[in-house]
């Protein structure tokens, strides 16, 4: 089975090329082809990962891509606990994804491609799992990026849709760029690309430590500039700081996008990627790579957990928080919680995409995005509610939901390897439970502050209204929002108990030895030889974390709920601190002020450049040609045509004086005649 | 010694009578003067042993083309000038021309040796002359007494009154 | 006695003589009888020649033979031209007759 594995990958590049091609003319059977790919998909997902549950040893394939005298370029996949568990949760995930979508997006004229796009995803998402080497890693890298760009600018026709999708196609560009750069050193060092060559070279032997690389007058060991590069793709790819800036504008794309894209699987990629490559950052020298991920991923969590507190958009909440939250899962790695990372990334998938997932069905419903015109829907749509709520505990870290398992294991982590995150990480998780209630007394609760008669959703482009194309899921109610219809609803329920079950997974006690049955399947194999044991579980370490998080709850439903104090006046104790935190710290102006217009001026330099400097002299030179056709011109009418005059000048009047000698006189020409014989003969005597 | 009496005699007439011909104001006198250098020539060839070429210098010269010079004179009215100049304004380089002219003659063929001559004169004249013209010139002959016709008739047309 | 030279000496001067009128005469006739002196200077060169020099063929008397027959044609068609010219110009003057001058 596990040699089936890029199969998992086929099905849905095959329903990608079918509807691209097709689409169009399948209409509303369009979803069928991509569900049922990945329907396949997933069964092949599931059954190897139950293969290697059941104690099957990992399976590799590769082939010779390339060769180049001793260095040599291969490609292939790779089944393993750590690849088969993500591929079946992205599988997963996925397809309830795919069937929410159907009902979501009927009625929108691009129906076929939005599926066509989703699968395209699907299939570059498990070859960046699966894949054994950097090459296989970059293709699949690629195709989610590309993805991510097409579907957030899938309403092509929005302004601001547009903007977005090359905000992060560009941001993540940049961490792209870093990571090729990373992989060709490793290439140049090792002569392969290939994962297995390159982690076994890296752990036997210190050819890359002695060498140092001097940076901005610091000697850096190279081995951590080279894992850090490769980290740059992660941190381009996953939001961190400071190439968060695009995933909050990511959310111009349609609502299941943002969950499936921009929550559970590609930007997970960045983490799944330093997962993937460990052994790159824990050899390094006093393990610096590793401390600045820790680093790197608690500010990215804060500033993100900062930001989400100010903003009135259901999405853009969601979207701060999944920065957040990829943070928090980066800081886990970065302490050695290797297992502790990766865990969290599966229970975030699950509850991440319930949380988006249920916020589209509620912008369905209200038609809007802003939490300020919700409320009271708790009554209206019941389905919605307690998904979302089971949601949001998971994300809160509430036990007994998955996020509690996770979230605290990265706690105890932190407490074990790096205390002043811990404590980071602490008052992040505070905020997370503070700006979820917040979202969800604002939506659920208290009485509906929408108006009268919604106006259409808001994120339909205006070629739609005016193809008088209605949102055929809410179509013809305008006053009461109520709840989706089960193609939707459904789907919610199902991420729902994975958001409660998945934990489990996790939990302390179901492995051998005390540990967590994942920590068996999914580790680290050089922690042991290293003499890193996993953080044990406790009570009394576990506890102050779900405090934190239970206090963050109540202080936020005292203030949203039950409005002890009011937020405005909240808001007017430090105005400036609102202010800052409404507008994303200021990063994104200070960004669009250094690299866009900063851009934009230096482009409009080389355009004065170009036009007065480089056009300037091409038109001196034309000048100058002319002035020397001018003076030619010259020279050819007096000099050349004063010449030829003058020959004919001269002529004529040698012409006149010469005509004297015709005097017409016969007795002149005989005297002539006279003289010269005289003078002849007189010569010819001479010459004698 | 009567030979070189003979020459001087007739040289002296010859001259004479030339620059009466080239110097003369009255043309008739010129025209007249013509005579005796012609006769004077004459008596040269019979000092020089060609008595039939002097005959027929007399006959033609003196007495055929003098004659014509006078008539011509005489239509043409140029008697009538006596008081007209005669000479016009190249009389200097004429001199200066004919002068060095004179000069170079008589230096060149003084002064070239001329082998005598190897065998006499033949003393019929007639017989020589005509054996000449009818063996060795015949040619010439010929073709003078075309020119003859040909000048003949030239004359004629040349001079007629145009009707 | 009377050699050569004599006679080269008389038909030079001669020759001269007959030169001067030519180029110094107005009257067209006296030019032709400037010409006729200028023959017959010739015409005894020649003859003095045959004498002194070769006289076999006696090739002297027969040139001065010829030229003499050509000076009176040469005499003949000349006055018919003077006649003409005067006919048409009204004048025997050459130095009056000067139509093909520039």
């Amino acid at each position: 089975m596990a040699s089936l594995a890029w199969l998992e990958v086929l099905f849905p590049l095959a329903a990608y090329g079918v509807l691209i091609l097709r689409g169009r003319a399948l209409g509303e059977r369009a979803p069928l082809f991509a569900i049922g790919a990945m329907v396949l998909s997933t069964a092949v997902a599931v059954g190897v990962l139950a293969e290697q549950i059941a104690g099957a040893r990992p399976f590799s394939w590769r082939t010779i891509w390339a060769v180049g005298g001793d260095r040599v370029i291969t490609a292939g996949f790779t089944v393993d606990p750590l690849s088969a568990t993500m591929a079946a949760m992205v599988t997963v995930v996925a397809t309830s994804i795919f069937v929410y979508s159907v009902g979501y997006m009927r009625g929108d004229p691009y129906y076929a491609r939005f599926f066509a796009f989703l699968s395209l995803f699907c299939a570059g998402m498990l070859t960046t799992v699966l894949a054994n080497s950097f090459l296989v890693l970059l293709v699949g890298w690629e195709i989610i990026g590309l993805c991510s760009y097409l579907l957030i600018g899938f309403y092509f026709r929005r302004r601001s849709a547009n903007m977005a999708q090359m905000k992060a196609f560009l941001t993540t560009r940049v961490g792209d760029t870093l990571m090729l750069i990373g992989i060709m050193a490793l290439f140049s060092k090792f002569g392969t690309v290939d994962y297995h060559a390159i982690f076994e070279a890296l752990a036997h032997s210190d050819t890359i430590e002695p060498a140092s690389v001097v940076l901005a007058g610091l000697p850096v060991p190279l081995a951590t500039l080279v894992a850090l590069l490769i980290f740059g793709g992660a941190v381009g790819k996953s939001g961190q700081v400071p190439l968060h800036v695009w995933l909050p504008d990511a959310m111009e794309g349609p609502t299941p996008v943002s969950a499936l894209i921009h929550a559970a699987t590609m930007v997970a990629a960045g983490v799944y990627l330093v997962a993937r490559t460990y052994p790159l950052f824990f050899y390094t020298a006093d393990r610096a790579a590793l401390g600045v991920v820790a680093w790197i991923g608690g500010i990215t969590a804060l500033l993100a957990a900062l930001m989400a507190l100010a903003q009135d958009d259901i999405k853009r909440i969601l979207a701060y928080s999944t920065i957040s939250q990829l943070g928090f899962m980066m800081a886990g790695l970065g302490v050695l919680g290797y297992t502790a990372g990766f865990f969290h990334l599966l229970t975030h998938a699950f509850f991440k995409a319930l949380l988006f997932l249920g916020a589209g069905s509620v912008i369905h419903a209200v038609r809007t995005n802003n939490i300020k015109e919700m409320g009271g829907l708790r009554t209206r749509m019941p389905v919605t509610f307690w998904t979302f709520l089971v949601g949001m505990l998971a994300l809160a870290g509430i036990f007994p939901f998955a996020g509690f398992w996770s979230k605290d294991e990265i706690l105890l982590e932190a407490m074990a390897h790096n205390p002043p995150l811990y404590w980071l990480l602490m008052a992040v998780s505070f905020l997370t439970a503070f700006y979820m209630t917040r979202l969800v007394a604002y939506t659920f609760f208290g009485s509906y502050r929408g108006p009268a008669h919604p106006e259409p959703d808001p994120w339909l482009p205006e070629d739609y209204r005016r193809a008088g194309i209605p949102h055929q899921v809410h179509g013809t109610h305008p006053h009461v929002p109520h709840e989706s219809p089960p193609i939707m609803t459904v789907p919610l329920v199902f991420l729902a108990a994975g958001s409660l079950l998945v934990g489990f997974i996790g939990a302390p006690g179901t492995g051998p030895g005390g540990g967590s049955w994942l920590h068996h399947f999914v580790e680290f194999e050089a922690f042991r030889e290293a003499g890193i044991e996993p953080a044990p579980f406790s009570w009394a370490g576990a506890l102050p974390g779900l405090g934190v998080a239970v206090a963050g709850v109540l202080a936020a439903w005292l203030i949203y709920g039950v409005k002890v104090v009011h937020s405005t006046q909240l808001r007017a104790f430090a105005p400036w601190f609102d202010a800052f935190l409404r507008n994303r710290m200021y990063i994104d102006a200070l960004y669009g002020w250094v690299f866009v217009r900063g851009g934009l001026m230096f482009a409009q330099l080389l355009r004065a450049f170009d036009t007065y400097v480089v056009d300037g002299i091409v038109n001196a030179v034309g000048y100058l040609l002319v002035l020397i056709a001018r003076l030619d011109r010259l020279v050819d009418t007096y000099v050349v045509d004063g010449i030829v005059n003058l020959v004919g000048l001269f002529t004529r009047w040698l012409g006149s004086v010469l005509r004297y000698v015709q005097t017409g006189r016969a007795y002149n020409y005989i005297l002539v005649a006279a003289v010269g014989v005289v003078l002849i003969v007189v010569w010819t005597l001479w010459r004698l | 010694m009567t030979e070189a009496a003979a020459f001087y005699i007739l040289t002296g007439t010859v001259l004479g009578a030339a620059l009466v011909v080239v110097l003369s104001r009255n043309i008739v006198h010129a025209a007249v003067s013509l005579i005796p250098v012609l006769l004077g020539v004459a008596g040269y060839y019979v000092l020089l042993g060609a008595e039939f070429v002097a005959a027929i210098q007399i006959l033609i010269y003196a007495g055929a083309i003098t004659v014509l010079i006078l008539f011509v004179i005489l239509l043409t009215e140029g008697a009538t000038g006596l008081r007209v100049r005669q000479r016009n304004e190249q009389v200097p380089l004429g001199i200066i021309g004919s002068g060095a002219l004179v000069f170079l003659l008589i230096t060149l063929l003084t002064r070239a040796p001329w082998p005598p001559a190897a065998t006499p004169l033949p003393t019929y004249n007639p017989g020589a002359v005509g054996q000449s013209f009818l063996t060795a010139y015949v040619l010439a002959f010929e073709v003078t007494s075309l020119v003859i016709v040909a000048c003949l008739v030239g004359a004629i047309v040349i001079a007629r009154r145009e009707e | 006695m009377i050699g050569l030279a004599h006679y080269l000496v008389a038909s030079a001067l001669l020759f001269a003589i007959g030169l001067f009128g030519v180029l110094t005469r107005r009257n067209a006739v006296a030019i032709l009888m400037g010409i006729e002196l200028m023959l017959n200077a010739a015409n005894v060169n020649f003859v003095a020649f045959t004498k002194y020099v070769s006289p076999e063929l006696v090739r002297g008397h027969v040139a001065a033979l010829v030229i003499i027959t050509l000076a009176a044609c040469e005499a003949a068609v000349g006055l018919a031209l003077v006649i003409s010219a005067y006919r048409h110009l009204e004048t025997v003057h050459v130095d009056e007759i000067n139509l093909m001058r520039w």
